[in-house]
């Protein structure tokens, strides 16, 4: 919302400084936006008399002249101008000012050997035009000295604020002034609202038809006659200019005028061009067209208000008047529609034709229903100041809704609720100065709101409006008690695994990423989802139209962008939400990683290699650890490996039917689509599936007392001969197995399997046993190895190697 | 007698000193101490000696054995460690090459701002609440005061899941803040209340300085006796922390949402001298978040009786205020998993972000 400070002063009665005013509506809620003061640039130019103009002694084109400023000096000013002459008045910039149009800083300086102490300047160079072919040329009577913003008027600030939905009362410069009032800026001046006489029966009759209801409560409008439309007044056409608006005729411009000045639209029909004598508010039948001021045809939906006489429409309630009767200049009969629309119903029509218009938003922010009663004397009076002619009397139809409202306001509440104590009296005072009806009773102030305030509904709005008027810089700040001596744990475990994951991650050598929750289509299907459940219905654009079903492929996306840049060897992780469907328990939280390019970059001592599935297992086990899991019940399932990995290189982790994880090796073909060479380690965690640990019984963090055996450890080794397609896990198992008191470790130190081994492959195992009461003997140690021989065998019916 | 003692002793030790090897130490040893060592014949001499005389000289013979051969050892020890030094000479290596390969990985600045912001509130006795990232329009919009007619429910503000006919479910939607979390924790629990909500939020927006998904952190305190006053002191205290300036400067302009009122939206301080924006006490303004009081329709809506509970609510980016606290210039960036950008921005994975231990590693 644009307007002029002089247009403010309209309204006001203030001696505050532009800059008091402009803080004031900040502090009002009335965001200032910014101020344009084409004087501030303008300032050093004054109105000179060129008192001489002579040849430049040394150029053809220059000339010197003898310039009159108004301070009684005389100054030398070399000017290069075909029009600059004896006698004539100009613009003067003296040496030293910033000249807008060129941006140069005015020195003096010497000329071809003339002096020259300043600038006889071109529209141009004042930035206010792109004429250029000579120096302005002022009529004779302008007064020499005098500031040429000042005279062309250029010295009128516009101020340009923000209006929260809310205000559609602050959508006229008057609201904006009477909100300036309340907070005691200055004093609201009257406004004549007094009727206008009509001398005549207009010939033109509003009428409703009678299916409108509530979308257009009412209608109000004057017919006048031999009127004469043509500019509209210098001093308007500056204030439209200024806010961005282009001067028409007078008869629109007073729509335009009036709309900005007391946020109050009307349309106007050339009466002449109005068929039969009632225009009427209707709905549209599906597919009635309009042509619409905006020279569009706009083909009407069943439903939408219009205004039609007997040929058709000839207005968009509350949107958009009609091209074919509208005014123009040859108009000597004008009919005026001051009518009220439903907000929704303004919003949905407008959404629905893809109209934006002033009258748009207004109508849709809520208006003054007064205006109703006003609307019609106060344009009445323009009209026939402007454009001379005779009034009729009112037309109407329908009844103007009363939207006032009763509240009541505990002014104790100030304090409890808003947090500033505020006396009743001047709460009571401030309401009024907003146009509130009050009475007051001790502390409970009974308010009638006003009828240009929609906005205000309950005691929580009557609270506001003083809060915002003393200014939420007065509410003091009060820090919250936290009620515990102490801060308390505030995080869930699966919030608190979340961090540990990304901790845990970033430690092992990983960078974090973030990236979209959606993705293109064909990637989720390509990665398990189900497009129908994913889709959005209006994506961004078409490469981000799904929810995404996996992390992985906007990894490898990220992957594809960073070997483009040069960086090949990457570990990129995430821990965010995944989809399965829509619902709100159908989102997960999945701990995603890629390894890409080298694991081990060349390096002097180091042998260089590719990542593998089991880096993607380390760390899988790295972050099932460090949330807690119970690492040693953990399973490798022989699940089957999805699509995107490599059906030999891809395992899961599972504690019974739970699946935890995901790990393996990206399928080549895959990877190959995302320009990635060599094996790309992948892993999927599912946060949300990692158990809780059983409380403790009494809760406590106390351990199990550790046992410590003061023997030492004895390690046997074994190496076993087993079908190639037993795993090392089910071996590892039968081992633990055997003696599950004694045998503490086992681990995998070699596997071989080579063409000579006939489907079998060996394994060999380092066996650590613990003994517990006395050392072991000889014959301790044979039966134990018969033990592990004897339970590898029944498990996977390996024997030991020779 | 005694001065032969002498005599011996300092021969022996001067040539076990003088051993320029093991095996003429042990010659020494041999000869001193061996079967027929000089100290070995002396003690069988001592046989001859009346048993007065025979102590004596027993017992410094013992002493000087005793001597000769912890000098022995000592230079024993001394020369296989020469040996073992001269022999470490070629096992040199030159130590100014790089060690084994090791990389520490970065935390993203969302993870770091979020720790940080969990850390503050924290110690205000918030807890963290978590929703849904597709919610229905009934938790984004219609219980947030937010009607079905509301301006910020189009499509060109809203993404919208699709139907299965590929038209438009306008009940389902990405949330667009995280303000629905604060209706689920007022439907499921009773006041008081005091709950930051951060995560992922969406609008259909992408330009310079918007991208279609972002970060929100909300903040609901409801019960008997919090006024608007606490609100700017929740605020003021989380910003002075966060940003690490005491006192750092905020304005509360009067704003409007739906969902509050009074609403407002907070300004921080800042200075752009030299084109260089800096958080802090300055001429400038910088806006943060907004916020307000619940407005009582909302309370009504998720079954909390407004006239006796009240408070506040405010939401604010995390990218944003990230951006302002390191001095990332583009919001883009976040979401590219540049691994430049990464590391030069992102956080070593150490300790947890807190009031106590620092906020930031």
């Amino acid at each position: 919302m644009k307007f002029t400070l002089s247009w403010l002063k309209d309204h006001l009665e203030t001696d505050a400084s532009l800059t008091e005013i402009t803080d004031a509506l900040t502090s009002l809620g009335l965001e200032l936006e910014g101020v344009d003061d084409p004087a501030a640039k303008l300032g050093p130019f004054t109105i000179a008399y060129v008192r001489e103009a002579k040849q430049h002694p040394n150029a053809d084109r220059l000339r010197v002249c003898m310039v009159e400023t108004g301070t009684g000096d005389v100054v030398q000013v070399v000017c290069g101008a075909p029009n600059a002459r004896t006698g004539m008045k100009g613009v003067f910039a003296p040496a030293g000012s910033h000249i807008p149009g060129t941006g140069v800083d005015l020195k003096p300086g010497v000329i071809r050997g003339e002096e020259s102490n300043g600038m006889l300047c071109s529209e141009r160079e004042m930035g206010l035009s792109d004429d250029h072919d000579g120096i302005i040329d002022l009529p004779e009577d302008a007064p020499i000295g005098m500031s040429f913003a000042e005279y062309r008027g250029l010295n009128d600030p516009v101020i340009d604020i923000a209006i929260t939905p809310d205000r559609g009362d602050c959508l006229g410069v008057r609201g904006v002034a009477r909100d300036l009032a309340a907070k005691g800026l200055g004093t609201l001046k009257p406004l004549d609202l007094s009727p206008v006489e009509g001398t005549y029966d207009s010939p033109i009759q509003w009428a409703r038809s009678s299916d409108i209801g509530s979308d257009v409560p009412y209608v109000a409008g004057r017919h006048f006659r031999g009127v004469k439309n043509g500019p509209s007044p210098a001093w308007m056409q500056r204030r439209l200019i200024a806010i961005g608006l282009r001067p028409i005729s007078a008869l629109v411009d007073i729509t335009n005028y009036v709309s900005f000045d007391l946020g109050r639209p009307l349309h106007v029909f050339d009466a002449a061009k109005v068929q039969g004598d009632t225009l009427t508010m209707r709905r549209a039948k599906a597919g009635e067209t309009i042509l619409a001021l905006d020279e569009k045809t706009y083909t009407l939906e069943d439903g939408m208000p219009v205004i039609g006489d007997a040929a058709g429409p000839q207005g968009i309630g509350g949107v958009m008047g009609g091209e074919l009767s509208g005014c123009t200049d040859d108009t000597t009969e004008v009919f005026l529609e001051v009518a009220l629309f439903d907000p929704i119903r303004v919003a949905e029509t407008g959404r629905r034709l893809n109209i934006d218009s002033d009258a748009r938003y207004r109508f849709e922010r809520g208006l003054d229903t007064q205006g109703l009663v006003w609307g019609p004397e106060v344009t009445a009076r323009l009209v026939q100041k402007l454009c001379g002619g005779e009034v009729s009397r009112l037309t109407t139809a329908g009844d103007i809704p009363d939207n006032r409202k009763t509240l009541t306001l505990r002014t104790d509440r100030l304090e409890s609720f808003g947090g500033l104590a505020v006396p009743a009296e001047e709460c009571q005072a401030i309401l009024d100065r907003l146009g509130f009806e009050t009475t007051r009773d001790g502390d409970v102030i009974t308010a009638i709101t006003p009828t240009w305030r929609n906005d205000v509904e309950h005691e929580q709005c009557l609270i506001e409006e003083v809060l915002r008027v003393r200014g939420f810089d007065a509410i003091p700040a009060v820090s919250l008690d936290r009620e515990t001596a102490l801060s308390q744990p505030i995080l869930t475990l699966g919030q608190r695994r979340v961090a540990f994951a990304k901790k845990q991650l970033a430690q092992r050598g990983m960078f974090e990423a973030v990236t979209w929750s959606f993705l293109a289509k064909a990637d989720a299907v390509t990665f398990g989802g189900d497009p129908q459940v994913l889709a959005l219905a209006n994506p961004i654009s078409a490469d981000l139209d799904a929810m995404r079903p996996s992390i992985l492929p906007n990894l490898l996306a990220a992957a594809q962008r960073n070997t483009g840049r040069g960086y090949a060897d990457l570990a990129l992780f995430e821990v965010g939400p995944v989809f399965r469907g829509r619902g709100p328990k159908d989102q997960d939280m999945v701990a995603t990683g890629i390894r890409a390019g080298k694991q081990i970059p060349r390096h002097w001592m180091e042998t260089s290699r590719s990542p593998d599935v089991f880096d993607a297992k380390a760390d899988v086990m790295a972050v099932l650890e460090a949330c807690g899991a119970p690492i040693d019940r953990l399973q490798v399932g022989d699940d089957v490996a999805p699509d995107w990995y490599h059906p030999g290189r891809f395992g899961t982790l599972r504690l019974g039917p739970m699946l935890l994880a995901r790990f393996g090796e990206i399928h080549p073909a895959i990877a190959k689509d995302y320009d990635l060479r060599g094996r790309v380690a992948a892993f999927e965690i599912f946060m949300d599936v990692i158990p809780q640990p059983k409380a403790k019984k009494g809760g406590g963090k106390t351990r199990p007392l550790l046992k410590a055996s003061p023997l030492q450890p004895v390690g046997r080794d074994f190496a076993f001969l087993v079908d190639a397609n037993v795993s090392a896990e089910k071996v590892v198992r039968a081992v633990l197995g055997a003696d599950k008191a004694l045998i503490t470790d086992v681990s995998v130190f070699d596997v071989y399997q080579g063409a000579d081994m006939a489907g079998k492959k060996s394994i060999a195992l380092a066996v650590t046993l613990q003994p517990v009461d006395a050392t072991l003997t000889d014959k301790d140690l044979d039966a134990l190895a018969d033990k592990v021989v004897t339970s590898v065998h029944k498990a996977t019916g390996g024997v030991l190697r020779g | 007698m005694t001065g032969d003692a002498d005599d011996l002793k300092a021969a022996l030790l001067t040539r076990i000193e003088a051993a320029s090897d093991l095996k003429e130490l042990d010659d020494v040893r041999v000869e001193a101490l061996g079967k027929k060592g000089r100290i070995t014949e002396q003690m069988k001499g001592l046989g001859a000696l009346d048993p007065e005389a025979r102590k004596a000289a027993g017992q410094a013979l013992n002493v000087l054995k005793e001597t000769i051969a912890t000098a022995i050892e000592a230079r024993k020890f001394g020369l296989e460690r020469d040996a073992l030094n001269a022999k470490l000479v070629d096992d040199q290596v030159d130590v100014s090459l790089p060690a084994r390969p090791e990389t520490m990985g970065r935390l993203h600045p969302i993870s770091q701002t979020l720790d940080e912001i969990i850390a503050i509130f924290g110690e205000m006795g918030f807890a963290v609440a978590e929703g849904p990232d597709i919610e229905s329009d009934y938790y984004n919009f219609t219980a947030l005061n937010m009607p079905a007619e509301h301006p910020a429910r189009q499509m060109h503000d809203t993404f919208y899941m699709a139907d299965d006919q590929g038209g438009v479910d306008m009940t389902t939607v990405l949330r667009t803040h995280t303000s629905p979390v604060q209706v689920r924790t007022m439907e499921s629990q009773k006041p008081p209340i005091r709950i930051i909500a951060p995560g992922r939020t969406y609008r259909s927006d992408s330009d310079m300085t918007h991208t279609p998904m972002f970060h929100q952190v909300e903040g609901l305190v409801i019960d008997k006796k919090t006024h608007f006053g606490h609100l700017k002191g929740v605020l003021q205290d989380f910003c002075s922390a966060y940003f690490e300036i005491d006192d750092i400067p905020l304005q509360f302009r009067p704003s409007y949402f739906p969902f509050t009122e009074p609403s407002a939206e907070v300004d921080i301080g800042c200075s752009r001298k030299g084109g260089e924006l800096t958080i802090g006490p300055g001429e400038g303004w910088l806006e943060i978040l907004g916020c307000g009081m619940v407005n009582p329709k909302v309370l009504a809506m998720s079954g909390i009786d407004p006239d006796e509970y009240q408070g506040f609510a405010f939401g604010m980016g995390i990218e944003r205020i990230a951006m302002l606290k390191y001095g990332i210039p583009d919001l883009r960036t976040f979401f590219d998993a540049d691994l430049r950008w990464l590391k030069h921005y992102g956080f070593v994975p150490l300790e947890a972000a807190s009031l106590v231990r620092g906020l930031t590693p």
